[in-house]
């Protein structure tokens, strides 16, 4: 039977998420389709057929579907559910939000956060922060997962020549309205995407000096910029910038921790990074054990001086 | 307005388990239990909603072993009114805690569940929706800011790159995320009363709920190790090394 993967977009772009969570939906077997709801979404349709691997793209426009709420997107995926062995969202704020809703519905298990596919029911997924890793077997008929993302390499977005499919949409249920959205302004990469990421803790101090002091650095590296739980509830950086357990999971190439400790709830969130640069004045810190390159430093000092040797 | 607030009984956030040898399990023989955090920052939201006149009851429920009474105990130390235990030593997993919890939203009726948006054992984050979906309600997760009025909740939520902020009609399950509040300590006096407080005992089948898993662990193992890092005296090795070494830059 075929997989079927719910697309992350904002109705004009269609998110790299998807492009992960393809491949793990190809990894279970059976042809891979795509869904798009949205609204006014046509070009986000089209990008997803032209992504190696999809043999199918199914779009279903209306005005309930714009704002992907999770009581309009379960209906959407419910009434499609019956093709398909497989459901795949990917893990992120959204696809968090409605896969438990389509699991329950279905009266089945939802796999959250996968990491790798062992075959068709069994998949590997971190638990305990990310301090173990069970492989877990689902006796379900369908199968509903989050993707972690981070897990699995990026579909090609070219190559693919898949027929789009208008559906039927749902209506909407009525229950929740989309109030407003307040986004983080940012000209840099997306912090889940980039290659590199520099990332502050709390020892910058100040709002101010975390942006005085990282600014430069993520510039001269062209890096997203990170902050540790203890950063974000200072107030020194945005919430959404938060790596870690319950923020956001990153595996760059390339992680600058400056002036983090290290706990095991921000480990939880970035330590699958291909290599790991800390700079902290504290020799004992933990996060000086992940680290593949350690620089006993004060930030302070540190970090303007890197960005001049570069 | 009830409120019905589920918490669960977890590892202490503060301890790092170990994982069996046998790859059964975690080893949690001896170590420290504590309210999960989110769970903890659910109860404090709906006290907050029954100090401002918005809710008259709150009802907190744990799903689990016998020890979770120790849970609920410190829920209504926090300002719970009352407390169910759905007492079990079964294996729980979220749709089972989901259609338990349904089950009792069923008989309590309550105007708004709040939980917390995930759990730092199984990190999960499935039950609210789950509860939301059986009990066919509208959902606002991940919240950090909730205002009910006039039968609705609007609730600011944290997303990928923001804030969004929804109105969902109460009744409604809302699930918290950690900047929601800063949970308050509980005081010897409270923990006190709260061992006079109510504390309601049943079993799964008393509600008519299949427990039993869908998924099974075939083992759990410890994640890869990252091979040793080395300490660099000064900035210019390091850019050396992620020049020439990693090749990073």
């Amino acid at each position: 039977m075929a997989a079927l993967v719910i697309a992350e977009h904002d109705n004009a772009t269609l998110k790299g998420a998807t492009l992960n969570t393809v491949t793990a939906a190809a990894q279970c077997g059976g042809e891979v389709h795509v869904l798009v709801a949205g609204e006014n979404a046509a070009a986000v349709a089209q990008a997803a057929a032209q992504v190696q691997g999809v043999a199918k793209v199914l779009h279903a426009d209306s005005a309930a579907l714009a704002t992907q709420l999770a009581e309009n997107v379960a209906a959407q995926v419910l009434a499609l559910a019956g093709s398909y062995s497989h459901i795949l969202f990917p893990a992120t704020a959204s696809g968090r939000n409605a896969a438990p809703r389509v699991a329950a519905k279905l009266d089945v298990a939802q796999l959250s956060d996968v990491t790798k596919v062992l075959s068709a029911d069994t998949f590997e997924r971190p638990i305990y922060a990310g301090n173990a890793i069970a492989t877990v077997q689902s006796g379900d008929a369908v199968k509903v997962i989050t993707v972690r993302t981070t897990g699995f390499d990026a579909a090609p977005v070219t190559g693919g020549s898949a027929a789009v499919e208008t559906l039927a949409p749902v209506a909407d249920s009525g229950q929740s309205a989309f109030v407003g959205r307040e986004l983080t302004k940012s000209d840099r990469p997306e912090l889940t995407a980039a290659k590199i990421i520099v990332s502050g803790g709390r020892a910058l101090g100040s709002a101010e000096k975390f942006t005085e002091v990282l600014t430069p650095l993520a510039d001269k590296l062209g890096a997203a910029l990170g902050a540790s739980r203890a950063a974000v509830d200072a107030g020194y950086a945005p919430n959404d910038w938060q790596v870690g357990q319950t923020g956001k999971i990153v595996a760059p190439t390339l992680y600058v921790a400056c002036g983090i400790s290290g706990a095991i709830q921000h480990l939880a969130g970035m330590k699958d990074s291909k290599v790991i640069v800390a700079i902290n004045k504290d020799p004992e810190a933990p996060i000086f054990s992940v680290a593949d390159y350690g620089l006993e430093a004060d930030v302070f000092a540190a970090v303007p001086e890197l960005v001049k040797a570069l | 307005m009830k409120l019905l607030v589920p918490v669960k009984r977890v590892v202490d956030y503060n301890v790092k388990v170990r994982v069996k040898s046998d790859g059964s399990g975690m080893d949690l023989a001896g170590v420290k239990m504590s309210m999960n955090p989110f769970d903890e920052i659910a109860v404090e939201e709906a006290v907050r909603l029954k100090e401002k006149g918005v809710a008259t009851e709150i009802i907190a429920v744990s799903c689990g072993v016998t020890q979770c009474q120790e849970t609920l105990r410190t829920a209504l130390a926090i300002g719970a009114d009352r407390a169910i235990l759905v007492e079990t030593d079964a294996e729980l997993q979220p749709l089972a805690v989901a259609k338990l919890l349904k089950a009792l939203m069923d008989k309590e009726q309550p105007g708004l569940v709040i939980l917390g948006k995930q759990a730092i054992d199984d990190d999960c984050n499935q039950t609210g929706q789950m509860l939301a979906a059986l009990a066919d309600l509208p959902q606002a997760t991940f919240a950090s800011k909730v205002e009910v009025a006039d039968g609705k909740a609007q609730v600011t939520r944290e997303v990928d790159g923001g804030l969004e902020t929804v109105s969902v009609t109460l009744p409604a399950v809302v699930t918290t995320d950690l900047r929601l509040n800063e949970p308050r300590y509980v005081t010897l006096p409270n923990i006190m009363k709260a061992k006079k407080k109510p504390l309601e005992t049943v079993k799964p089948a008393d509600l008519g709920v299949d427990v039993s898993p869908r998924i099974k662990t075939v083992k759990v193992s410890e994640p890869p190790k990252r091979g040793a890092g080395v300490k660099v005296p000064d900035v210019a090795t390091l850019v050396e090394k992620l020049k020439n070494e990693a090749k990073v830059i």
